[in-house]
């Protein structure tokens, strides 16, 4: 069970990326979090790993206060919860195996890590987690070598190394075709029903929303707009949400 | 905007004008400082020595022949003696030479014409004075040139040497024998240009390693985020002296056990052998490869202590490991004949091993005691309440303020023997205390500070302050400290490499993606590993690629470092041109060409494969 408690987060610059946020997503659940460019999607699920320290509010996990957690106890927190990014953020030169082994930093004593040493059962795990996602004859390619859709796969496999209990996934199909796309949220839907994972994961496509999410928040401006069923939104939500001159096209 | 720029000033005018005549001010005086004169380069003297030495340039001493010479000193008389000059006939059977007429005037000219000479063969033919023929003195300049027929005509003018008695004009003539040979300085030159790219080479790979850490630390994006509470950052520097001095005085430890055991080969051969296998078995159990969850208490304290005495061991290995080099180095080095040097270089490792275990052992020990004691005010400041922080706060950072401005202090104290220990013990000391406790007072107790800001700056202070010396300039420093040779070019040439690259590296650091780093932190790596796992694969190919540049450089400074006596060719080189000899200069002129473009081919193919 997550919860957010009047998060708050304002930049250097001034700008207030996020206003007073409050909800919660019950384990297990497809959350989607939708909202315009620059409503505070991305900035709210990196603050719930402290990729950003919030300004002010709380995050509560499984009853651990995520705001207020030291060093050492932010690596024992972030090693369970995944992040999917858009741009797949996957170490170009490093291989495929290398990326996906990444996974376990959390996991491994620092000191063998660096010498690149990860025990036996994280390479077959890695193994089989490429091959869950369908691309384990790329296991020893450079991540750059692979096409996108390939690319985020890997990604998706690097956050299933860390067995989250917590999948944040931001925008992970904006950069990827329709189609390439669906197979994308399949793989985020499968882990969500199979696993028990939760699942946060800003959208730009409704359509998307409507098929895969249990439920949607919506920012605007860095305010909670709305919090409810996909099939909740109807026109007038969506003019909330979206703006007056907004045109509904999913 | 536009049209103020269009409307013609009087301001405008006077401007330009005025810093036209500046600029012509700032040129007359720079041809004035710096004595441009063409007239210099025209006059008489400059041209013949210009000449000169252009044609001693063109010819390098490089090869030389091994001569075959004959001689043949043939008759004259220089005013003809009353009844005639009386020559006897000369032996014909080997080279001989004739003078016609036999007598002659001073200042007349005779023909001397060889017969049975080597063919091809050339030689002065010069006027030999007095009436022995073996008198080494010769006058005159004329060169004569045998035919294939080893036969040659040359004209003399006879000095003015006028004596009753026979005198003589000898034949020199000598011809090239075999295939050519290097000469006494092509061998000197090599051996020079050997030393310059190795001391190239070892001023690059020292400066390599030492700039990769230097690096990071210096790359704002890495630091940037590395904030610590006052407790952590007072303890942390309080570590690193009392590291040191534990560290040293461990070590000591060490090495007055190892002392009785070193002499012997067989014990070294199998504590070196032995120990690593100990070792790994050792470091394994204590460090498991998983950190899944935290074990109880009682383990980890045993796996601190088995650390600990891995450390130990791992010193008495180093100890052994020199010995041992030192050993076989000796007993070797008699028996290698011509590669000595590997003898030489075993017992040149085991020294260094000697002397920098006591560092490696210091700086780990600061390194460990540091952190430890870090971790400790971290955890303290996160735990403890706001007043009992505070109260830790106001001690340590007095206590840390103290140490470095005491240790500061007493530096001041060695370099510059002032001896009044109210400025440079109790002052310092004082003062550092009480900035400490203005710093804990003035911080809230449990806020963190930049540190990594901080360390930062102050890095990129010293690297930029170090860069802007030039490595000859740094070369003088060093000949001054360790004295003259190759050995000062090493340090020199190492120091600047360490600093110039080290900002090019964390420039490159600097401009790495920042996705993938923030992937990496959002796995729950720290801060090594991320640097180890998303910072490394970036910046290898950079890394390389101003690795190549640098050690071009390098090979290029250091063949002009031994002018101020760093070792290498630039030594011979200045020597040779001070002492007039153009044509050696000129030979290691050629070799440094031919290194250098060598190794700038070399680099750029290097280059262009790791990109
Ligand atoms: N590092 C930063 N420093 C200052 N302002 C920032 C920073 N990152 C984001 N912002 C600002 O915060 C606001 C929210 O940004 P955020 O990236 O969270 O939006 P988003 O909903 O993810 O947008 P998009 O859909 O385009 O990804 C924006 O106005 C943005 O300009
Ligand atoms: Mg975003």
């Amino acid at each position: 069970m997550l919860q957010v408690k009047n998060l708050t987060k304002i930049y250097d610059g001034g700008v207030k990326a996020l206003d007073n946020v409050t909800f919660d997503v019950p384990k297990g659940q497809f959350l989607a979090v939708i909202g315009l460019s620059g409503s505070g999607k991305s900035t709210l699920l990196r603050c719930i790993n402290r990729l950003i320290d919030p300004t002010a509010g709380q995050i509560l996990w499984d009853g651990d206060d995520i705001t207020t957690a030291t060093p050492e106890e932010m690596r024992r927190i972030r090693r369970k919860i995944g992040m999917v990014f858009q741009h797949f953020n996957l170490v170009h030169r490093s291989k495929v195996i290398t990326n996906v082994l990444a996974g376990r930093l959390g996991y491994v004593n620092p000191a063998w890590s660096l010498l690149n040493r990860f025990p036996k059962e994280d390479m077959s795990k890695a193994l089989k987690q490429l091959e869950r996602v369908g691309i384990a004859d790329k296991a020893h390619q450079r991540a750059d070598e692979l096409s996108g859709g390939q690319q985020q796969r890997v990604g998706i496999a690097r956050a299933l190394m860390q067995d989250p209990n917590m999948i944040l996934a931001d925008e992970p199909v904006a950069s990827l075709d329709p189609v390439l796309a669906h197979s994308i949220m399949k793989h985020l839907e499968e882990i969500n029903k199979n696993d028990g994972v939760t699942v946060l994961c800003s959208l730009h496509f409704l359509d998307l929303v409507h098929r895969y999410a249990d439920r949607v928040i919506a920012l605007n401006q860095g305010q909670l707009v709305f919090e409810g069923l996909p099939s909740e939104i109807d026109d007038k939500k969506f003019k909330d949400i979206y703006g007056r001159d907004a045109e509904r096209v999913g | 905007m536009n049209d103020k720029n269009q409307k013609p000033s009087i301001w405008k005018s006077i401007r330009t004008g005025l810093i036209f005549l500046i600029v012509a001010v700032i040129l007359a005086y720079g041809f004035e400082i710096t004595k441009i004169d063409l007239e210099e380069l025209r006059s008489e003297q400059r041209q013949q020595s210009l000449i000169r030495v252009t044609r001693a340039l063109a010819q390098p001493d490089i090869f030389e022949y091994e001569k075959e010479t004959q001689t043949f000193t043939a008759p004259v008389y220089v005013t003809c003696p009353t009844g005639g000059a009386v020559i006897a006939e000369p032996d014909t059977s080997g080279p001989y030479a004739i003078v016609t007429p036999e007598c002659a005037e001073p200042g007349e000219t005779v023909t001397v014409e060889g017969f049975n000479f080597f063919p091809n063969s050339t030689g002065p033919v010069r006027f030999v004075p007095g009436n022995d023929p073996t008198n080494v003195v010769e006058l005159g300049n004329e060169t004569a040139l045998a035919d294939a027929d080893g036969h040659f005509v040359a004209t003399l003018v006879l000095p003015n040497r006028p004596s009753e008695d026979v005198q003589f004009i000898r034949a020199t003539m000598s011809r090239n024998v075999g295939a050519p040979k290097f000469t006494q300085t092509a061998h000197d030159t090599w051996e020079k240009i050997i030393e310059t790219v190795f001391l190239a080479l070892l001023a690059t790979i020292l400066g390599t390693l030492l700039a990769i850490p230097l690096s990071f630390i210096a790359a704002r994006n890495l630091m940037k985020s590395v904030r610590s509470p006052l407790a952590s950052i007072s303890l942390s520097t309080l570590g690193w002296p009392i590291g040191i001095a534990v560290g040293i005085l461990v070590v000591r430890m060490v090495a007055n056990f190892t002392e009785p055991f070193t002499s012997n080969i067989l014990v070294n051969l199998v504590s070196v052998v032995l120990i690593p296998v100990i070792l790994t078995f050792a470091i394994r159990w204590a460090l498991p490869q998983d950190d899944v969850a935290s074990p109880p208490l009682g383990l980890q304290i045993a796996r601190l202590g088995v650390l600990f005495l891995s450390a130990l061991v791992g010193f008495f290995w180093m100890y052994q490991l020199a010995g041992l080099f030192m050993n076989v180095g000796e007993s070797s080095t008699a028996l290698l004949g011509s590669f000595a040097f590997l003898g030489r270089f075993l017992i040149q490792l085991g020294d260094i091993l000697i002397v920098t275990t006591p560092v490696l052992g210091a700086l780990a020990a600061g390194g460990v005691f540091s952190n430890f004691l870090g971790r400790i005010g971290q955890r303290a400041s996160e735990k403890l309440n706001e007043g009992t922080v505070k109260t830790l706060n106001l001690i340590a950072s007095a206590a840390a303020g103290a140490t470095v401005l005491g240790l500061l202090g007493w530096l001041v104290e060695w370099l510059y023997q002032i001896g009044r220990p109210a400025y440079t013990q109790t002052g310092p000391i004082v003062v550092g205390a009480v900035l400490g406790l203005l710093l804990a007072i003035f911080t809230k107790a449990k806020d963190t500070l930049p540190t990594g800001l901080v360390i930062y700056y102050v890095t990129r202070t010293i690297l930029n302050t170090l860069r802007s010396v030039e490595a000859l300039v740094m070369a003088i420093v060093f000949v001054i400290a360790v004295g003259i040779g190759p050995f000062a070019g090493v340090m020199a040439l190492g120091l600047h490499t360490i600093v110039s690259l080290a900002k090019l590296y964390s420039e490159q650091v600097e401009s790495i993606q920042a996705g993938p780093l923030e992937a990496i932190t959002a796995t729950g790596a720290n801060r090594l590993q991320t640097i180890v796992y998303a910072v490394v694969p970036q910046i290898v190919p950079p890394y390389i690629s101003y690795t190549m540049y640098r050690w071009d450089i390098n090979v290029r400074m250091s063949t002009i470092i031994g002018f101020v006596g760093g070792g290498g060719i630039g030594f011979l080189l200045q020597q040779n041109i001070n002492l007039l000899n153009y044509r050696a200069a000129s030979a290691q002129m050629i070799a440094i060409a031919v290194v250098v473009s060598i190794m700038d081919y070399v680099s750029s193919v290097m280059r262009e494969k790791a990109v």
